[in-house]
């Protein structure tokens, strides 16, 4: 296959960046996405070019690190898939790829395709610790948790933090990941002691990171490789008015 | 956002409700509207409560628009839409224009500085026994309606409105926290209902008048 591609480069974090284009020929259907962009790299190696910077770690779908947005859709648009999961075969020959980094104020662009989501982990960190008692290794089965409840708390657990949700979301906004690890913390037992700090905390430090506001459209969903639902939105929004209403009445 | 969205969403379906008993005759919807204005501490708190939700829900969206610029200074070169409907991509505009017609309308109708003459027009009902003296609110409908420009923008505004329901009326749902993927979709079909019944019911009446099948009274 022979393509066109035009990708977003950047040289620092405060400066501006533009698209260039590039050329590359004789790239099998078969191989990946990040493959393609391997290639290329090469390419402009030996050209004696700056490679282009681009996130990456296991893939195979489950680290979250890569990231991109493909002809506008974050991971390039095949359902419940991750960029390293996206084969060449999905193009046609010829065909102008448009290749951009994940796009919010809250994901500064640090080199080309490479963004800082360290935002993320901020909400993560603001969410802190659930009680369960460590030392010695208690029963597996002491604390009963019914069997749809603990399937529901799995698939909220699966999101993997790529980012993908922010940069679909058109005001980049971060509630179906901060919704996700809260649904999934709130829904078990061993996380029902912290449950309203946690959700209060989660969701000011979101607004903090200066993440934008949901308006209900579901592109994060759409876009998400673990197809978090939009149901945690929900739950985030019915556990945060909860907790609030909560503190009114304790104060 | 929601709330203030709740309290006009329900107040839409009242107001077409009550429009709708122009079918029933002059006397009846006379009647209805001076049942609606003659405690004036009821009408005007109404009036203010009415004020403040459509005051809080503009605010609300003019805030959130901003911080949702804010929060993506940077669109991609080619921006996408996978699933979001089309309602839910016009909600500003729709927005402004219910807002540029909810103006309109008032002055019209409720402050009738547009049409002075409609201050004129007034109706003899009896009221236990005795007769009162009431505004005339079904020649005013119909003579209003009659002029084809307000009739046609009127329509117009209704498919806004109804628009603008077919997703506000799902989406608060979302954001009170009581959907998820079972209702998503029944609570979807409620909001297409709800919209077009709000619709049909309120452009019956100016399409009753423009089809000639009510007409000014005498």
């Amino acid at each position: 296959m022979n393509l066109k591609l035009k990708i977003w480069r950047q040289d620092t974090s405060d400066g501006s960046g533009q698209f260039k284009h590039y050329e590359i020929n004789n790239v099998s259907p078969d191989s990946s996405f990040l493959e393609m962009l391997d290639m290329l790299n090469e390419q402009l190696v030996e050209s004696g070019d700056q490679s282009v910077a681009f996130d990456s770690d296991c893939r195979e779908g489950v680290c979250g690190m890569c990231s991109l947005t493909i002809n506008g859709i974050p991971h390039g648009g095949h359902q419940g898939t991750t960029t390293c999961q996206l084969h060449m075969r999905s193009f046609s020959d010829g065909q102008t790829i448009t290749i951009e980094p994940f796009r919010a104020k809250s994901f500064p662009v640090l080199r080309d395709l490479v963004v800082d989501r360290g935002g993320f982990d901020e909400i993560i960190q603001a969410g802190g610790f659930i009680t369960c008692r460590t030392g010695s290794a208690q029963d597996a089965n002491e604390i009963p948790i019914p069997k749809p409840l603990a399937d529901d708390a799995f698939d909220f657990a699966a999101c993997i933090g790529c980012g993908a949700c922010v940069a679909a979301c058109k005001n980049a906004s971060a509630m179906l990941f901060t919704g996700a690890k809260i649904a999934h913390l709130n829904s078990l037992p061993q996380g029902k002691a912290e449950k309203d700090r946690r959700t209060l905390s989660m969701v000011s430090k979101m607004d903090e990171a200066g993440f934008g506001n949901c308006r209900n459209y579901g592109e994060c969903s759409a876009v998400c490789p673990k197809e978090i639902p939009l149901d945690v939105i929900a739950k985030m929004n019915r556990d945060f008015a909860v907790a609030s209403v909560k503190g009114f009445i304790s104060k | 956002m929601a709330l203030s969205g709740l309290i006009l969403a329900g107040f839409v379906f009242v107001h077409m409700l009550g429009n709708l008993q122009l079918f029933l005759g002059q006397e009846a919807l006379n009647s209805y509207a001076y049942k609606l204005q003659s405690i004036p501490a009821v009408l005007w708190g109404f009036r203010a409560f009415l004020l403040l939700a459509t005051v809080t829900h503009v605010l609300t969206a003019i805030s959130l628009v901003r911080e949702n610029r804010a929060a993506r200074p940077k669109p991609n070169a080619e921006e996408k839409f996978i699933q979001a409907t089309f309602a839910s991509r016009g909600m500003g505009l729709t927005g402004a224009l219910l807002f540029a017609f909810i103006v309109f309308h008032v002055l019209h109708y409720t402050v009738r500085i547009t049409h002075p003459e409609y201050q004129d027009m007034h109706y003899i009902l009896e009221k236990n026994g005795k007769e009162v003296q009431v505004h005339d609110v079904f020649t005013m409908m119909v003579s209003g309606f009659t002029e084809k420009w307000i009739s046609g923008t009127y329509i117009v505004c209704m498919a806004m409105l109804c628009l603008h329901l077919t997703h506000g009326v799902s989406s608060l749902f979302q954001t009170i926290g009581i959907r998820n993927t079972a209702w998503k979709s029944r609570l979807d079909g409620l909001a297409i209902a709800y919209g077009w019944t709000v619709f049909i019911g309120f452009v019956s009446v100016p399409m009753a008048v423009l089809m000639g099948v009510i007409n000014l009274p005498g």
